[in-house]
């Protein structure tokens, strides 16, 4: 394991070490201490290593990352795993807003609760929340599954394309476009690895289905409101 | 004699309700939905043409015309960044997408540019190998919607332009119809085939000066401080604009007027919504030098540039390097005259063609039609925007030795007057034959 | 475009640190406020004493004498604190409009920063860190307080654009985010009676707050008034004598983290201005919901 004192050595030194590591590296395991709440914490990674980050993160903790796993020990900022590519990041606390904004790929698991727009503009991400997520989730969401265990807040899946959404719990309100689909087999077989994935235990079935109703894909003069 | 009919006044239409006026009102009648079309506003607006250079004569003394050396090199980027962009040419190429242009149109683009010397730019779809391969200086933009946003391309980028705002469309997102969205196009942008994309207005992920500057240092972490970041704003409030993109830390700003072209928005939008390239460029510099950032940070200006008297204003005025994006496209054979019987066809005419964003152009330029596509010839058209290129900086660099200048960039703002009330109040530049404008400190109006 | 820190105590014991635990939140948000930076603080309460805090870009000439004429002027004892630009009159609370309508006379160059019981405002342009020393911001104490780092987008960076603003007895207010209806409603302020000194949208919004209570509103009935009326984006903090207030408007995006313990109450843009705090890492962390008006009262 490799210790990197943020708090001592700062930004740019962190990456970088973390930037010089290449699909064959031998130094995988990676902590990252005192980060503080730090912003653009090991962002743009690109290689098969597990950074873990002791303490609490700022904005776009894990930014574009492609490959790596993150962990972090606390409370994620804004934009954490935005634009992620590939790889993982599992946060213990809670998410603030814009989670996974624009994600393309990869699976990003919080422990506690995501704020608002989670998953905004989700282009492939998989995101699994144990807890609540806020207003305007997966706001555009284009494709990729939002996981929620607990309750979503108001207008999920607002102008969603072809992502999906699984929520547990109560939603406040859907958004334009957006609507309760039916859970069939392969939805359920698709949660239940998710749901392992993340670590939780909650039962696929128990979770209510929500997508796109494709109203908004080509204008139409009588949806004019909903735009 | 009782036949005769009285004398009436000839028919007579209204100013306030013009042909033009009523079309549209039919149009928006029949249809039910906005005039959505391409480029930039259409309405004549005070502009460089309105301003003059004075020359030398006696008390200036002029270079000679291709002997005396007259430098057009510009350097962007260079306050942060470690690697900034060096330029033979102060002309860049605007930020247009693949998906709104054909894979071909950005190969041209990308080797006009090239053989200038000067860059060119992504768009709102992301980053293509035609365009990579072909551009020796190739900018990545960064846009609210990140369609086709990827960590490896940001990565062979040689700038990053987050772009905040478009001339056309101050405050507005992007369009683009489900006739364009093809099978490439879509998997770019992770979207289905032929729906309509929609772009956000803001960026997801940020709002503000005070989380730009974060979004900046994260950009900058990714890339190492390699490459320069630019700021693309509209013309809407250039002051403050300039000055909270400089405090988030940009390396280059580009301002857009409202000339300034779109793939696809409003019509009403294009033509209602922000502020003429004149009269945005000296509250813009204001700011820089109010910061001590003038040709530190470089100002790029864009909207409406055609040629290199333009090119010389906006450099007097106190820009760095200009950007153009429809003079690119026509130099490359958008609306050109030869397809006149198919632009009939269409209910238009070559020069007034801008429905870009129904995909059906005739020239092959803004297609994703492989048919249409074909017609056009990206090495050819490469060609013709080097010639451009090169014809605007030869014609730049004449009017610049005629006021005595050995680099384009040491012409001033007292080189030039105005030829209406309107062009000496925006540019700041007295009118022609006085020492005055309107605003002038000290005068009293 | 700014940070904003804000700490109420509901422990006692915590109150002779106030002003430090403000200080070091404040600087944390440096970054997202370098022009100016200003912190309110809600200190103890003296049966009828009233403070009055004062600004001058000429502090030696202002306050020199100023205690001794404005004692004679209103006929009652006043003290006077100077601190850097800043001074604060201690006098009795029933002396307050007399003494403010003789300052405006006596030395028409100042500005109030605050009027109250208990609060104090001081503000200026500069860094946080070095605004806070100048003040001397760690040695306050009190009950709970409010601080704001300034990036200025339209308006001036000048010490009366400088956040915390005024609203009235014992109340200021901060912002971050920009607003886009100020203009009208600094028209219809003023054709109510209501002065602006600034070019500044969240003076507006503070006008707008002071207008709702003149006119018969709780703090939390205005602040969900400003929800219907206040256009644009903001994260608001209000400090009242004796409560903490906090709202966003209805889409927000700008920003805005709180904590709370048995021990206090914490806002922060970032979650990192609360990382210093004591016990915060079993504190309920949360992100306050649009256009949902928050409050707490001791």
């Amino acid at each position: 394991m490799q210790t990197f004192d943020l708090g001592e050595k700062g930004l740019r030194a962190m990456h970088e070490e973390l930037h010089a590591q290449t699909q064959s590296t031998n130094e995988t395991a990676w902590e990252i201490v005192n980060p503080k709440g730090s912003h653009a914490i090991a962002v743009g990674l690109d290689a098969p290593i597990e950074v873990t980050v002791r303490g609490s993160t700022g904005y776009y903790c894990g930014g574009m990352n492609k490959q790596a796993t993150i962990n972090i020990d606390g409370s994620a900022g804004p934009g954490t795993g935005e634009n992620m590519m590939s790889g993982k990041i599992i946060i213990e606390g809670d998410a603030s807003q814009y989670l996974g904004a624009t994600a393309h790929g990869g699976l990003i698991v919080v422990k506690g609760n995501a704020a608002s727009r989670c998953g905004i503009s989700m282009k492939g991400v998989d995101i699994v929340v144990h807890g609540n997520v806020g207003h305007m989730s997966a706001f555009m969401g284009q494709s990729g599954n939002l996981v929620v265990c607990g309750d979503a807040g108001e207008a999920l899946g607002d102008s969603c394309y072809e992502a999906r959404f699984f929520v547990r719990g109560e939603v406040k309100s859907l958004g334009a476009d957006c609507e309760k689909k039916e859970m069939r087999a392969e939805h359920i077989a698709l949660l239940k690895g998710l749901l392992e994935e993340a670590g939780c235990d909650a039962k696929p079935e128990e979770f209510t289905r929500y997508g796109s109703a494709r109203q908004l894909y080509n204008f139409d003069i009588d949806n004019a409101g909903a735009y | 004699m009782t036949d005769q009919k009285p004398p009436h006044t000839t028919p007579r239409q209204s100013a306030t309700f013009s042909p033009d006026v009523n079309s549209d009102i039919r149009r928006a009648a029949a249809t039910g939905i906005y005039d959505i079309r391409g480029g930039g506003a259409k309405r004549r607006v005070p502009n460089f043409d309105d301003l003059l250079f004075m020359g030398a004569s006696i008390s200036r003394y002029p270079l000679e015309g291709y002997r005396e050396k007259c430098e057009t090199s510009v350097t962007i980027g260079g306050l942060h960044a470690s690697n900034p962009i060096e330029l033979d040419i102060p002309i860049t190429i605007a930020g247009m997408s693949f998906g709104s242009l054909s894979g071909p149109a950005k190969e041209a683009l990308g080797r006009g540019a090239s053989m200038a010397g000067t860059s060119t730019t992504t768009g709102d779809g992301g980053m293509t190998q035609e365009e990579r391969g072909h551009s020796t200086k190739l900018v990545y933009q960064y846009l609210p919607s990140r369609y086709g946003m990827n960590p490896d391309d940001l990565r062979r980028a040689d700038a990053i332009e987050v772009v905040v705002g478009q001339g056309a469309k101050p405050g507005g997102g992007g369009m683009l119809l489900g006739q364009k969205i093809s099978d490439r196009v879509a998997e770019m942008r992770n979207l289905p085939k032929g729906i309509d994309q929609r772009s956000a207005c803001r960026h997801p992920d940020w709002t503000g000066p005070d989380d730009l500057e974060i979004k900046i240092l994260e950009l900058r972490e990714i890339t190492g401080w390699k490459v320069p970041i630019y700021v693309k704003v509209a013309g809407a409030r250039p002051y403050y604009d300039v000055t909270l993109a400089i405090k988030a830390g940009a390396d280059a700003i580009v301002l857009d007027g409202m000339q300034g072209g779109t793939a696809a928005t409003q019509d009403v939008f294009i033509e209602h919504v922000g502020q003429p390239t004149l009269a945005i460029i000296r509250p813009a510099v204001q700011a820089l030098q109010d910061l001590g950032m003038h040709r530190k940070v470089q100002l790029i200006l864009s909207g409406g540039i055609r040629s290199g008297a333009d090119v010389a204003k906006a450099m007097a005025l106190g820009a760095d390097a200009v950007s153009i994006g429809t003079a690119a496209l026509i130099a490359i054979g958008d609306n050109d005259p030869k397809w006149e019987a198919e632009y009939n066809k269409l209910g238009t005419t070559a020069g007034a063609y801008d429905d870009w964003h129904e995909g059906q152009d005739p020239a092959g330029i803004t297609t994703q039609d492989p048919e249409l596509m074909a017609r056009f010839d990206p090495i050819e058209g490469g060609r013709r925007l080097r010639n451009y290129l090169k014809v605007m900086t030869l014609e730049a660099q004449t009017i610049a030795r005629a006021c005595g200048k050995n680099h384009l960039h040491n012409l001033e703002p007292e080189d030039l007057v105005a030829l209406t009330m309107e062009a000496a109040a925006m540019a700041q530049v007295p009118l022609s034959g006085t020492d005055w404008y309107p605003g002038k400190p000290g005068t009293g109006f | 475009m700014c940070g904003i820190v804000g700490l109420f105590l509901k422990d006692k014991s915590l109150e002779p640190k106030l002003g430090e635990m403000l200080t070091e939140m404040l600087i944390t948000m440096t970054d997202r406020g370098p022009d100016s930076a200003g912190i309110a603080v809600y200190g103890a309460d003296h049966d009828g004493r009233a403070k009055l805090t004062i600004q001058s870009a000429t502090p030696e000439t202002s306050y020199a004498g100023l205690e001794v004429e404005l004692s004679g002027r209103i006929g009652a004892e006043v003290s006077l604190r100077v601190k850097d630009t800043h001074a604060v009159i201690d006098l009795p609370e029933d002396k307050m409009l007399e003494a403010r309508t003789a300052l405006k006379e006596m030395r028409p160059e100042t500005r109030v920063m605050s009027a109250g019981e208990v609060i104090e405002i001081y503000k200026e342009v500069g860094l946080p860190g070095d605004v806070a020393e100048r003040f001397d911001i760690p040695q306050l104490t009190g009950s709970h307080g409010i601080g704001h780092t300034r990036m200025a987008t339209e308006s001036a960076v000048t010490t009366l654009g400088a956040h915390p603003f005024s609203t009235g007895a014992d109340q200021c207010l901060v912002h971050n985010g920009s607003l886009s209806n100020h203009n009208s409603l600094r028209r219809t302020l003023a054709r109510e009676g209501v002065m602006t000194e600034t070019e500044n949208d969240t003076e507006v919004a503070a006008a707008y707050l002071t207008w709702k209570m003149q006119n018969g509103h709780s703090l939390g009935e205005a602040l969900e008034a400003g929800i219907d009326d206040l256009d644009g984006f903001y994260t608001f903090v209000v400090g009242t004598k004796d409560g903490f207030g906090v709202v966003r408007d209805p889409i927000a995006c700008k920003p805005a983290v709180m904590a709370e313990t048995d021990q206090y109450v914490a806002f922060g843009s970032e979650y990192r201005a609360l990382v210093s705090l004591p016990g915060i890492e079993d504190a309920r962390v949360w992100e306050p919901e649009p256009a949902t008006v928050y409050f707490w009262k001791h």
